[in-house]
């Protein structure tokens, strides 16, 4: 088994075990979208505009939410540092974590849209390219989050300096899948926001294990 | 001939110059003592031979090793143990047994707790461990991930006689078998032909 695998394993045995972090995300993605509609009003047009927005906003929180403890946990009981010594390139110890991360809490999310999406009435022909969104931009959220938190490894209050630090770096995916959304719901083609939302995961797939390593490192020296 | 070198090492630490001037040459099968009296730098000094933090002067380094060898790993024991609470040992053991070479992590798990006595605890979670037996299943992780170099930050803190017993045991098997062994400790623990370093007789000068 390659050591990719080996640590991905790992950390999804954790995640598992001990984690509530995942659960937590997933009924606060639930209960945050499901009191839109208490706090407007049963007027399905309204509902229906907002609800690419809503989804995602609520996506979004609920990833930085199950994020804060990512790297805190191995930096505590010092198993970064056993990797560094042993000379464990962190740069995969730390796409492992983001990628458990996604699996755990990122893909959850992206199965029970559908179920929010019909609560909201988003109109039918929208679920597809709401599915799609998701899937290529969930990853993203894992991802820059994740620099995030091993930035905030041993900050006092990190959940909310890493909100502070990761939601305006998440402006741009939010951007691009919405309007993909609505395009798609005017009938217009999502291509152009599809790729850009694509080409964010591109980009952050091979830099953002690099900048969480180099903070993985920092944090412990 | 591989060996393990430091020169003039300096550690620098929140601005404060914590020790200077340390070199020492480790051969096959040397050991190291490291004493000094608290915040002379014992734990700093590790850290920076496990290359978690870059000398502020000096360097140290293997004389003659090739990079891609991973027996020339370290293995750094140092005051948190590097175990996660929710996996049993024998888990935690088999992840650093694979990682390190990816074959028959179990089996070398097992061998690895027996030689702490911890055979009958290897499926208890180590949340459930006590102080001792935690220390003593990170003590294990040295024997399913080979390195050559052993690096001990008081290795003996919480342990009992028995275990304190069966680390010098392992301890001497590792300096036989060619490793090297650095460690810092206040209590009395038997390193086999150990040279000593002082910690205290390398304190920068007061300054004026």
């Amino acid at each position: 088994m390659s050591g990719f695998l080996l640590l991905l394993r790992r950390e999804l045995v954790l995640a598992v075990r001990g984690g509530t972090d995942a659960g937590v995300a997933l009924a606060f993605f639930v209960i945050a979208v499901t009191l839109f509609p208490f706090g407007l009003g049963p007027e399905p047009n309204l509902l229906a505009r907002i609800a690419p927005g809503v989804l995602w906003v609520a996506a979004l929180l609920a990833a930085l939410l199950s994020l804060e403890r990512l790297f805190q946990g191995d930096a505590d009981d010092g198993v970064i540092e056993v990797h560094l010594a042993r000379g464990t390139v962190l740069e995969v110890v730390a796409f492992a974590k983001m990628v458990a991360h996604w699996l755990v809490t990122g893909l959850p999310l992206v199965l029970v849209s559908p179920v929010l999406a019909a609560m909201l009435g988003l109109p039918v022909a929208g679920y597809p390219i709401l599915v799609a969104t998701l899937l290529v931009g969930t990853p993203v959220l894992s991802l820059i989050g994740g620099i995030g938190a091993a930035l905030t490894i041993g900050a006092r209050r990190g959940g909310a300096l890493l909100a502070l630090l990761v939601l305006p770096l998440l402006i741009p995916p939010l951007i691009f899948a919405v309007g993909a959304i609505d395009a798609v719901l005017q009938g217009l083609s999502a291509r152009a926001n599809l790729l850009l939302l694509g080409g964010l995961l591109a980009a952050a797939l091979p830099l953002a294990p690099v900048a969480a390593a180099a903070a993985m490192r920092q944090a412990v020296e | 001939m591989i060996a393990y070198q430091a020169r003039n090492l300096a550690c620098l630490r929140g601005g404060r110059l914590v020790f200077q001037d340390v070199s020492f040459d480790l051969e096959p099968g040397a050991a190291l003592r490291v004493i000094g009296p608290n915040g002379s730098g014992k734990s700093s000094l590790l850290r920076l031979l496990a290359g978690l933090s870059p000398p502020f002067d000096g360097h140290c380094g293997w004389l003659g090793a090739r990079a891609d060898d991973r027996r020339d790993a370290v293995s750094l024991l140092g005051h948190a143990n590097g175990q996660k609470a929710a996996l049993t040992p024998l888990e935690d053991l088999d992840f650093w047994a694979r990682l390190a070479d990816r074959r028959e992590g179990l089996a070398r798990a097992r061998l690895a707790l027996e030689a702490f006595g911890l055979a009958p605890l290897a499926d208890t979670p180590q949340r459930y461990l006590s102080q001792g037996q935690k220390r003593r299943a990170a003590l294990a992780r040295l024997l399913v991930a080979p390195s050559r170099l052993w690096l001990l930050d008081e290795p003996t803190v919480g342990l009992d006689s028995g275990a304190v017993g069966l680390l010098e045991g392992q301890v001497r098997r590792h300096l036989d078998g060619g490793g090297m062994v650095v460690a810092s400790t206040h209590l009395a623990f038997d390193l086999p032909g150990a040279a000593t370093l002082d910690m205290a007789a390398h304190q920068p000068a007061e300054a004026w």
